[in-house]
């Protein structure tokens, strides 16, 4: 949706996260990652100030797809992996609202991976949240598509044999126009990117990594602990340097085809030599580097990390519909059967 | 054509055109059939086409036939045909079966060579002996004519050929008395953008007809008597085409906007091409990933808010069936169209059978009850696709249509409704007064629940798969709750028996016997129903269109009669399910499972056969 629209729908009332909130009690185990990813949705959507009665949010199953029983908006709960069919088809059949689709690891990559990489790939305008714990929760501790090779889970005794999906990497493969990331923790972040995707048009893919208490804890810990996040992971803005570190003295600068973290004033390397963020840049090429970085070497990349302008389906497809009416000037279907062949009996 | 020699008077003839998938037969059959029905013929057609794009050339596989019947009282496209067109040796050993005896086969002798003997498997050099040919034989040198006929257009050989089917054509023209005005209009308007091809095309149908001219002494001539029609405007509408049209008048009295969520899929297809085609009229069109993202993507649609429809074939059902379940569950308006094709799995994707019945009835977890309904022909498309969007819309639930590939390509001539003919359809909005205390599961007194359009503000709530508390519509385990809700959801099914026709009794009230079909098999039970009445016996006749829930005087209509054949395209799958409603029931049994709509004559050899047991 782009920013006139939510403007003028803004306008005409101010929301507050209340709005958006119902009085259901959240049954997410305790200390859930899940928990924090609602509450800011809830915020996200106030700073928005899309009207509740403007909103769907659409899920799959798993933890993650319980997320629209917490919701004041208009919601719909459908089955496994089929969360971006529908949502593809309530946003094509009414492209006035603004439409959420929430889906996890196993619900969005692995059952529902046919859906997720066409919404990408004809660029729906739809609000993707792929809440990642690589772990089947509802069903108790299976591995999942972005468990890492030689996972031991309950239907992985031995280890996994199989490598993983990175998410980024399927929507750059779908020629996706969005990718965002952010840690369940990082509220700011997470708030930042959920209004940035509604603000794209297009299929806007947040990836939140998300812990899982009782099935995968800590899966995430060797970024996301507050020990070395700063350290760990890079916040990346659009426009700014590309720096990082809990004293900000770090960045990442080119390095042949490559990246390289560096610390500012050692080795020679100034500030200048540290890339600028470019989310508009067509070419994905940079995009996908950044998003790629696994905390080892190179930081976990957050924030918007690719945000390109490209036409939505919907506003296509609703787009053919005015010009074909114009064209044809059909009033009703009677006026088309009789422009075929057809001859009178009196 | 005063000059024509042995002119028969028929009430309708048939006429099949056969020849390789590559020889445009399909083309010839639908101008004939649009030519004759413009005459004002009742037509009625069958395009029997292999599953191959393009076997290769003269083979058994790749013969490609359309079948017109044409005159008055046409309920089918006909068992056996009076004139058999065959472009080549293949085409005519495939189709001599469908040949009435004493009638004539047309055969292009230019490609009745060994090479040509040889692709159709012929061992013998006497073809027509071979095969037991029972009509006549036309011999004409059709390959060599038109080679004649476009010397001089500086075609190559190949595209000389392309052009026989027209040849056929002008020659079958001759036969019945139609003018060239017609079938030259025709290819005209299909060829504008190729004005050297519809010229040569033009000059061998007229090369066609003369010929037939010239040889009038050795064929034996129809006319056909044409009757009456109800006072309107006509055209030509095949099954798919009445299938979409009956949506988007649906969609014009309901006022909710029409989506199509498909995927392609033989024999289908053509329903989306149509609905893709009528952005002019505001439809939304979508082809999705595959079946299942075409069903989910209407269940998000009807959850949006508008007239949704997906469109399959059998194994195209068997994918969408969990999201038919979810919209059992969501308790949303949803349209699904199955076009019946010979299974199981890939099976015969071009051939007609009723076999997915039971599939529609119960494929699904859990007590999953949804509307069934199955059109009779393929005007009658029209209608039960309207009948399937209005019982969505205004009852809440999905509607399982089953049409066939007999009728969805079959195509008959059709009067174009007024805009008043058909009633309003009144979607299930939450009423003013309710707004207020409304939750998402509220009824009204039919046991329907409401349907609050996202976008409104004040009605903002939640569905899904899960099960929901009967009073607020929030999730629950509850024991006693689910066996209400089960319940709940079979009685508002059921109720729609309170808001469809009655069946109807045709023929011999006061026999012993009554024949039962449903669907696609109308026209031939009808035919084979006056054949064993005018041998003087007395028979009774219903077909079904409503299914699920049946009409509610079905058992009244039924157990009058001592003896009840079910006639189907499957093992027995209605009369086992007639059998499980109405268990005193007496049903014998009419089964044809070959992936080939009955012939009328196989229904009246089982009738006589159950009547003389009796």
């Amino acid at each position: 949706m782009d920013e006139k629209n939510i403007q003028q729908q803004g306008e005409q009332q101010q929301f507050v996260q209340r709005d958006y909130k119902n009085d259901q009690t959240v049954r997410w185990c305790p200390g859930c990652g899940n928990h924090a990813i609602l509450n800011v949705l809830h915020k996200s959507m106030a700073e928005l100030g899309i009207p509740p009665h403007m909103t769907a949010v659409i899920s799959g199953i798993g933890c993650s797809s319980r997320l629209p029983y917490y919701m004041s908006t208009y919601a719909f709960h459908t089955i496994h992996g089929r969360g971006g069919a529908v949502a593809s088809g309530f946003k094509t059949a009414n492209p006035e609202m603004t439409v959420w689709q929430v889906s996890g690891d196993g619900d969005c990559l692995a059952i529902g991976g046919n859906h997720f990489i066409h919404e990408v790939r004809r660029n729906m305008d739809l609000n993707l949240l792929l809440l990642n714990n690589k772990i089947y929760g509802l069903t108790k501790g299976q591995y999942s598509p972005t468990s890492a090779r030689g996972f031991v889970s309950k239907s992985s005794p031995y280890g996994t044999v199989e490598d993983p999906f990175i998410p980024a990497e399927l929507v750059f493969g779908a020629r996706g126009t969005f990718f965002a990331r952010s840690i369940d923790m990082e509220l700011k972040i997470s708030q930042e990117c959920m209004v940035a995707a509604v603000k794209h048009t297009g299929c806007s893919v947040v990836e939140i990594l998300q812990n899982c208490m009782i099935f995968n804890d800590g899966i995430h810990k060797h970024i996301a602990d507050r020990a070395f996040r700063a350290d760990r992971t890079i916040h990346l803005v659009h426009g700014e340097k590309m720096v990082y570190g809990k004293d900000n003295d770090k960045g990442l600068v080119q390095d042949g085809f490559g990246l390289k973290a560096v610390t500012i004033g050692q080795d020679g390397y100034t500030l200048d030599d540290v890339l600028v963020h470019d989310a508009h840049c067509r070419d994905y090429f940079l995009h996908q580097q950044l998003a790629m970085m696994d905390g080892t070497d190179l930081p976990v990349a957050l924030g918007v990390i690719r945000d390109v302008e490209a036409p939505s389906y919907e506003t296509c497809v609703a787009q053919q519909v005015e010009e074909a009416k114009a064209k044809h000037g059909f009033s009703c279907l009677r006026d088309v059967i009789l422009t075929g062949d057809t001859w009178e009996v009196k | 054509m005063e000059e024509k020699a042995k002119v028969q008077f028929r009430q309708s003839i048939v006429v099949r055109f056969a020849g390789d998938s590559g020889d445009g037969m399909q083309l010839a059959g639908t101008i004939f059939s649009n030519v004759s029905a413009g005459l004002g013929d009742q037509i009625s057609t069958f395009p029997d086409y292999p599953a191959e794009v393009r076997a290769p050339q003269g083979s058994l596989n790749g013969v490609s036939g359309f079948q017109v019947h044409m005159g008055h009282g046409v309920h089918t496209p006909g068992d056996e045909c009076d004139v058999l067109v065959a472009m080549n040796p293949a085409a005519l050993k495939q189709n001599a079966k469908y040949l009435r005896k004493g009638g004539a086969a047309i055969v292009d002798i230019g490609t009745f060579n060994l090479g040509g003997l040889d692709k159709a498997l012929f061992t013998t050099d006497d073809p027509y002996t071979e095969i037991n040919l029972r009509g006549q034989v036309v011999e004409v040198p059709m390959t060599s004519l038109v080679k004649a006929a476009l010397e001089d257009t500086g075609m190559d050989f190949k595209a000389q050929m392309k052009c026989r089917n027209m040849f056929a054509l002008g020659l079958v023209c001759w036969l019945f008395n139609i003018p060239m005005e017609s079938p030259i209009k025709f290819i005209n308007n299909k060829f504008a953008s190729k004005p050297a091809i519809a010229q040569a095309n033009e000059k061998v149908i007229r090369g066609g007809y003369d010929y037939g001219h010239n040889i009038h002494a050795s064929v034996s001539t129809y006319r056909i008597e044409t009757e009456e029609q109800r006072p309107g405007i006509y055209t030509d509408v095949n099954g798919n085409k009445a299938t979409a049209w009956g949506l988007i008048m649906a969609s014009e009295k309901s006022g909710r906007p029409l989506f199509l969520g498909s995927y392609p899929i033989t024999p289908a297809t053509d329903i989306l091409h149509e609905l893709a085609k009528r952005r002019d009229l505001g439809v939304k069109a979508v082809q999705m990933e595959d079946e299942i993202g075409g069903i989910c993507a209407a269940v998000g649609a009807s959850f949006a808010g508008n007239l949704a429809v997906t469109s399959t074939s059998g194994p195209g059902l068997s994918l969408k069936s969990e999201a038919l379940g979810l919209a059992v569950m969501a308790e949303l308006p949803l349209v699904l169209i199955d076009v019946q094709r010979g299974g199981p799995s890939t099976g015969l994707p071009t051939k007609t059978e009723q076999t997915d019945l039971q599939q529609a009835l119960y494929g699904r977890s859990g007590e999953c009850p949804l509307v069934v309904l199955a059109a009779l022909s393929p005007t009658d498309c029209f209608n039960m696709a309207f009948e399937a969007a209005r019982i969505a819309i205004e009852h809440m639930t999905p509607v399982v249509l089953l049409t066939d590939a007999f009728i969805a390509n079959g195509s008959s001539a059709w009067r174009i409704p007024e805009e008043d003919e058909y009633p309003e359809i009144k979607p299930n909005y939450v009423p003013d007064s309710l707004k207020a205390v409304w939750k998402p599961y509220m009824r009204d007194a039919r046991g329907v629940r409401y349907w609050a359009i996202p976008g409104t503000p004040g009605l903002e709530h939640l569905v899904g798969g899960l099960e929901k508390d009967y009073n607020s519509g929030i999730i629950s385990n509850d024991p006693i709750n689910h066996a209400h809700m089960v319940e709940t959801r079979h009685r508002k099914v059921e109720n729609v028996a309170q808001d469809i026709p009655e069946l109807q009794l045709r023929g011999d009230r006061d026999a012993d016997t009554i024949i039962v079909g449903w669907g696609g098999t109308y026209g031939h039970i009808l035919d084979a129903v006056r054949a064993v009445r005018s041998q003087g016996k007395k028979l009774a006749m219903t077909q079904f269109r409503y299914i699920n829930p049946l009409p509610k005087n079905t058992a009244d209509v039924l157990n009058r009669f001592k003896t009840v054949i079910v006639a189907e395209l499957n093992d027995g799958q209605f009369a086992s399910y007639l059998q499980s409603k109405m268990p005193a029931l007496n049903i014998c049994h009419i089964n044809k499972v070959q992936g080939q709509p009955f012939m009328v004559q196989e229904i009246v050899n089982e009738i006589n056969k159950v009547m003389e047991d009796e």
